[in-house]
């Protein structure tokens, strides 16, 4: 891509980022959460490689990382909900945590928890399936 | 707003048929996007801001891969020839349409007037869940709290998908 495309990419990589943690940490509060906030930061890294080309973030090294990341994520998840089990009335998925002021960054118990590990676990998804495609490309024109 | 909704929808039918009948695939994948674009403002409609967020983060990032797949390929449909097993395939089809579009009129005769069926379930959810999750997003109360299995499930597909897309594109087998 062009010098234009990089300098743009460059300063708005960053921000679409933070924006997709700010929609995942406020799940809770307002519109959005750990589906759509993992989208959007799996989109930052898109928009990386789309503007720098296959080579900038030695992607071989990276699909290992990203694919460890989501099952790490989806085994926290599911501590959390056995979790429930161990604690109070023992019953699966239970909200034990104590749950605060409505309306509080820190508030509603485990759910903002479980909105933090599912936008890590979607992002890593999403990232890892666009490797994917783009290491079958790199193994074909060989 | 029912009327908005009809046009809207008209104009998914619309693109969803030019996309079986584009000749360049880039279009058909352009046209496959007016479907989830008029998604988005079927929901925002509808007040489902959190259903709109996730659906138009996700049509843009589908878009973007699949242009960057067809980019890649001869971009042309293969066309066959219609032949006697053509003819026996669209018969069938308009048959089975008559038949589903027939038990469809029946179970929609049946139902509450658009927007105004109360569940009693939907109605405990709606009235306690602030009190019962301490979410100020009701949404988000219903997803991880009462629904926390259907999350889970979902969670757990997306896993599974991407170990299958990671298993069938790799043409050097992994030690």
């Amino acid at each position: 891509m062009t010098t234009i495309v990089k300098q743009t990419t460059k300063l708005i990589a960053g921000m679409i980022f933070m924006y997709g943690i700010y929609v995942i940490v406020h799940g809770h509060l307002t519109p959005g959460g750990g589906f759509a906030g993992g989208v959007i930061m799996a989109g930052s890294f898109i928009l990386l490689i789309l503007a720098y080309g296959s080579d900038f973030l030695k992607l071989l090294k990276e699909e290992s990382g990203t694919t460890m990341y989501e099952n790490l994520a989806m085994i926290v998840v599911l501590f959390l909900a056995v979790s429930g089990l161990l604690i109070g009335t023992h019953v699966f998925f239970l909200n034990w945590i104590p749950k605060g002021t409505v309306g509080h960054l820190v508030s509603a118990g485990i759910l903002p928890l479980y909105n933090i590990f599912v936008g890590i676990e979607v992002a890593a998804s999403i990232v890892t399936i666009f490797l994917a495609l783009i290491i079958f490309k790199e193994e074909v024109s060989k | 707003m029912e009327i908005a909704i009809s046009v809207i929808t008209g104009f998914m039918i619309i693109g969803a048929l030019y996309a079986i009948h584009a000749r360049d695939l880039l279009s058909a994948v352009i046209a496959c996007g007016i479907v989830g674009y008029s998604l988005v403002i079927c929901f925002l409609l509808l007040k489902a801001p959190d259903l709109a967020i996730v659906q138009i983060v996700i049509e843009t990032i589908t878009l973007i891969i699949m242009v960057a797949v067809v980019l890649d390929s001869t971009r042309e449909e293969k066309y066959q020839k219609f032949d006697r097993q053509g003819y026996f395939t669209a018969i069938l089809s308009i048959l089975i349409i008559v038949v589903l579009f027939y038990f469809m009129m029946n179970s929609v005769s049946s139902l509450d007037p658009f927007g105004e069926g109360k569940l009693r379930m939907a109605q405990s959810y709606v009235e306690g869940a602030t009190e019962k999750t301490g979410s100020a997003n009701l949404v988000t109360g219903v997803v991880f709290d009462f629904r926390g299995y259907d999350t889970l499930g979902e969670a757990t597909v997306l896993v599974t998908a991407v170990l299958g897309v990671l298993t069938i594109m790799r043409i050097k087998g992994k030690k």
